[in-house]
């Protein structure tokens, strides 16, 4: 673009929680039309500076900041998002802001519907006009057309997937006219890496319509591609602003992570050894909004780990979630030969299974309660785990020691950053929010474990030892592993089959070593239906 | 320094705030011959009074189901408890207890109805809350005319039945815990060592219940009904049994209430009971969907605190009797000023 002056400069920015420094003097500019890609480790200070400019009300809660946001030239200060979105900046959350009970059209043009004047104008004034339902549906679906992707405008939010979420969150950020700078954070990953790519383009228009980018992402690839330039924020400092040019994903990585990093197969190659089956899946039904699933069967045998891929929306998510009890399904499953009764989660918990929701906020966590409880909770309630008698066994209640001890076993275990066990879920960042629903998963100390979405929003470095861990607790506890995911390269690293699901039926299994395009197929509904002989291979 | 801001962010403002007032208050009174002693020994008084209905709104907040308007439900089924109690002339320790005991079964009941109500207007609990406080209110107005209790002291004279709005217990239970192990220091200072004690137990079993398994899980259900699901546990059930607990404790705070105040109080008497209670409980720092132990006792302190010490002051300091038309004037002020201030935490 043009020589111009800066459009927004951050200027030695720094910001502390209760003495914890999450952000020290961090400067960067951005241009009219630039692509700025931000990235760092889980806890890194990415979002907190994105509430900062956003002028969120949780930064002025917790002891404001230090250092000045510059538009134009101009210092700004936010007293609130609304003010934010005056000056023209634009965010689309790590975590969802959407009505629910609103369609598509409804929360995309939410504050600025458009109005019809109505005979009670010329009486009461402006705020007796009506909707024009008419005109808000075609700008809804005129900011869907720039995006490009495929959204029902009268869809209702809670009933949608959530990459359509997605979607209708940046969709309601580019309607606004005023628009000058748009920031999503993390915004690729609730979707597949198909739609990703839909998103990825989009940004690149909107750029060239001069809209300045901030793009938060944890696929790495994404930034380089996308991004003019990146910088890294390492422990709250921002230790390189480059542009992208010859950069590589590799180096992005160690400039975050401070050292090289590696990225092979988890498991060795070895060969496989997998017991009796242990679960049994036939034409299972689940009606989980936005994920539906109509007619699955699956076995899977004891030790073994079984991936579910698939595009977003065609139901993969729904699996685990109907087994679990948690949305209602029909259908016979059957654990150890024993049939497990759909829609009771308790039984379902009871006979050994466990679950890694990838609806984190919604059921994954008690935001407002403490790491412990948050961990120790499910094996408390199920296994009556961590409680002790008093009074001479009058009473059970808690043990909060060693819920301590256990909950520091799994920060040290999984890397949780944060400053004690007893910190609130809602203060952790993102990554370190999804290991702790791990965590919660890992205490119950499961024999079949579901888990979706394990990588959501966790850095690379962390990835591997998510990822890792999953491995070793099928390695080393014998855990049959489910585990459901967009990350089509993340299922190929340690799952021993995949099965790609397609409109609420698997589509096929594949090994981990079958080629790319082979999934592709299958995603995409043209796989052939001969794939189905070796679904209990 | 650090640990002085600390204790601040902690505690909060508010009630700091109100904590100098009313330490100012103490400080004013002896100039406007208000005795110190009676004063506090009133405050005291009323702290265990009230106690167990601030200590009732804890389980619902906890579990979700917001601040408990319908107070009146169990302070009712206490009141049903109590007057059967007198009706059967038992006395003493057993007219205590028998009253709580034959308030129990009714508590039970009617929480048990009152949470089932409750499952099905999930997220507007507070105001269906109210009108079940009214309403049950204004239901016991004719049940207490027409229920055929006939004991000499408790029916109208003139009419022979029909119970009268106050009735006496003198006799029968009347200071039953304020008179236990009571301290006397000069004559108007007595600490009601009692009935703080059964406030305290009670106050402890309730700490204790929170940390149980059935109690963490009813935190849980409050934080996050989804997450309480996904791990099994009943989101309704949870509610229900807070429900029951608070309205069980509403019965027996209204018991303890008569023992020391020496009346039972029929017809409207529970109407405005749950106000007060869940101003307390905000003045002490909870909030819609939290609330400690800390809160209950802090809370109850100052709110009682402020109401015994602001129209005796005033009163004296005015000359005028116009005691009754301050302590309503501060009461609903703080009752306003509460409901404004309750907070809700990250959903
Ligand atoms: N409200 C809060 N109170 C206390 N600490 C907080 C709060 N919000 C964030 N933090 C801390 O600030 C640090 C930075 O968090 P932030 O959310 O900015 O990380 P992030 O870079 O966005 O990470 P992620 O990639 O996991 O989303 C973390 O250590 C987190 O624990
Ligand atoms: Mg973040």
């Amino acid at each position: 673009m043009g020589q111009q002056g800066p459009l927004l400069s951050i200027d030695h920015i720094s910001k502390e929680f209760y003495g914890n420094v999450v952000l020290n003097d961090v400067s960067f500019e951005l241009k009219a039309g630039e692509i700025l890609g931000l990235v760092g480790e889980n806890g890194a200070g990415k979002t907190t500076l994105m509430h900062i400019l956003f002028g969120m009300p949780v930064i002025a809660d917790t002891g404001g900041f230090k250092g000045r946001i510059c538009i134009d030239g101009q210092e700004v200060s936010f007293s609130s998002p609304f003010d934010a979105l005056d000056a023209g900046i634009g965010m689309v959350h790590q975590e969802f802001s959407l009505i629910p009970g609103f369609t598509t059209t409804e929360n995309i043009v939410l504050n600025r519907e458009s109005m019809k004047p109505s005979i009670l104008n010329d009486v009461f004034g402006d705020r007796m006009s009506i909707l024009d339902r008419q005109d808000m549906k075609k700008r809804a679906e005129a900011a869907i057309e720039k995006l490009g992707v495929k959204l029902d405008p009268d869809m209702l939010v809670s009933e949608m997937p959530v990459g359509h979420k997605q979607f209708t969150e940046i969709a309601r950020e580019i309607t606004r006219s005023k628009t000058r700078i748009l920031v999503l954070d993390e915004p690729t990953a609730v979707l597949a890496e198909s739609e990703a790519e839909v998103l990825l383009k989009a940004l690149r228009k909107l750029a060239s319509l001069g809209i300045a980018i901030i793009f938060i992402s944890h696929r790495l690839h994404e930034v380089t591609e996308v991004a003019d330039r990146v910088v890294v924020l390492r422990d709250g400092i921002a230790i390189k602003d480059t542009p992208v040019a010859g950069v590589s994903v590799r180096d992005i990585a160690s400039w975050m992570v401070g050292r090289s990093v590696a990225t092979e197969r988890v498991s060795e190659g070895e060969a496989r050894e997998f017991g009796p089956e242990i679960l049994s899946v036939e034409h299972l039904w689940v009606d989980m909004p936005g994920e539906t699933v109509r007619d699955v069967s699956f076995s899977v045998r004891k030790g073994e780990i079984l991936g579910f891929g698939g595009l977003a929306g065609q139901g993969k998510l729904g699996i685990p979630n109907g087994i679990m009890g948690l949305f209602q399904a029909g259908g016979v499953v059957r654990l150890h030969g024993k049939d497990v009764p759909l829609n009771e989660p308790r039984t379902a918990l009871e006979i050994g299974m466990a679950f890694v929701s990838e609806d984190r906020r919604g059921v994954g966590l008690l935001l407002d309660e403490s790491l412990k409880w948050n961990i120790a909770f499910t094996a408390m309630q199920i296994q009556g785990k961590y409680l002790k008698t008093i009074l001479g066994g009058l009473f059970r209640i808690r043990d909060e020691a060693e819920m301590r001890k256990l909950t520091e076993e799994y920060i040290a275990m999984l890397d949780v950053k944060c400053t004690s066990p007893s910190q609130k879920a809602k203060e952790l960042s993102g990554g370190n929010q999804q290991k702790i629903c791990l965590a919660k998963a890992f205490a119950v100390k499961p024999d079949l474990l579901f888990v979706s979405e394990p990588t959501r929003g966790i850095d690379v470095g962390a990835k591997k030892l998510v990822l890792d861990t999953i491995h070793r607790y099928n390695r080393d506890y014998g855990t049959t592993i489910v585990m459901v995911s967009s990350e089509l390269e993340e299922l190929r690293s340690i799952c021993d089959r995949i099965a790609i699901v397609d409109e609420g039926k698997i589509a096929g299994i594949l090994p981990p070593t079958a080629e790319l395009p082979e999934f592709g197929l299958l995603m995409s509904g043209l796989g052939a239906n001969g794939s189905q002989e070796d679904l209990s291979a | 320094m650090r640990s002085a801001k600390q204790f601040v962010t902690d505690f909060g403002w508010p009630r700091i705030i109100i904590f100098i007032f009313l330490v100012l208050l103490f400080v004013a009174a002896p100039f406007f011959r208000v005795r110190i002693d009676a004063s506090i020994s009133d405050v005291l008084n009323r702290f265990g009074q009230n106690g167990l209905f601030v200590l009732a709104m804890v389980p619902m907040i906890q579990a979700g189901c917001g601040l408990n308007f319908g107070l009146s439900l169990g302070i009712i089924a206490g009141l049903i408890g109590s007057t059967l109690s007198v009706q059967f002339g038992l006395l003493g320790v057993f007219g205590f207890f028998g009253a709580v005991g034959l308030s129990v079964p009714f508590a039970v009941f009617f929480g048990w109805l009152y949470g089932l109500l409750l499952n099905k207007v999930k997220g507007e609990e507070m105001t269906i809350a109210m009108y079940v406080g009214f309403a049950s209110v204004m239901f016991m107005c004719i049940m207490w005319l027409i229920l055929p209790f006939n004991g000499p002291t408790m029916i109208w004279g003139y009419a022979g039945k029909g119970l009268r709005t106050t009735i006496t217990i003198e006799g029968f239970y009347r200071h039953f815990l304020n008179d236990f192990l009571a301290v006397r220091i000069g004559d108007s200072f007595v600490f009601p060592t009692g009935m703080l004690l059964f406030v305290g137990f009670c106050a402890f079993l309730m700490w204790l219940f929170l940390r149980t398994k059935t109690g963490t899980a009813m935190t849980a259900v409050g934080s996050n009904p989804d997450y309480a699901r996904a791990s099994g546990i009943s989101a309704d059930k949870m509610r229900t049994i807070s429900v029951i607990i608070s309205t069980v404790l509403g019965a027996a705070g209204i018991i303890v209430y008569q023992q020391s105040y020496g009346f039972i109080q029929l017809y409207t008497a529970p109407l405005a009971m749950p106000f007060a209670a869940v101003a307390a409980i905000l003045i002490g720092g909870a909030s819609v969907n939290k609330a400690s132990m800390v809160n209950v006792l802090v809370g109850a302190f100052l709110f009682q605190g402020l109401l015994t010490m602001t129209p005796s002051v005033i009163n004296s300091a005015l000359q005028t009797d116009i005691s009754e038309v301050v302590r309503i004037i501060v009461s609903n002020g703080i009752i306003i000023y509460a409901l404004t201030r309750k907070t809700k935490v990250t959903k």
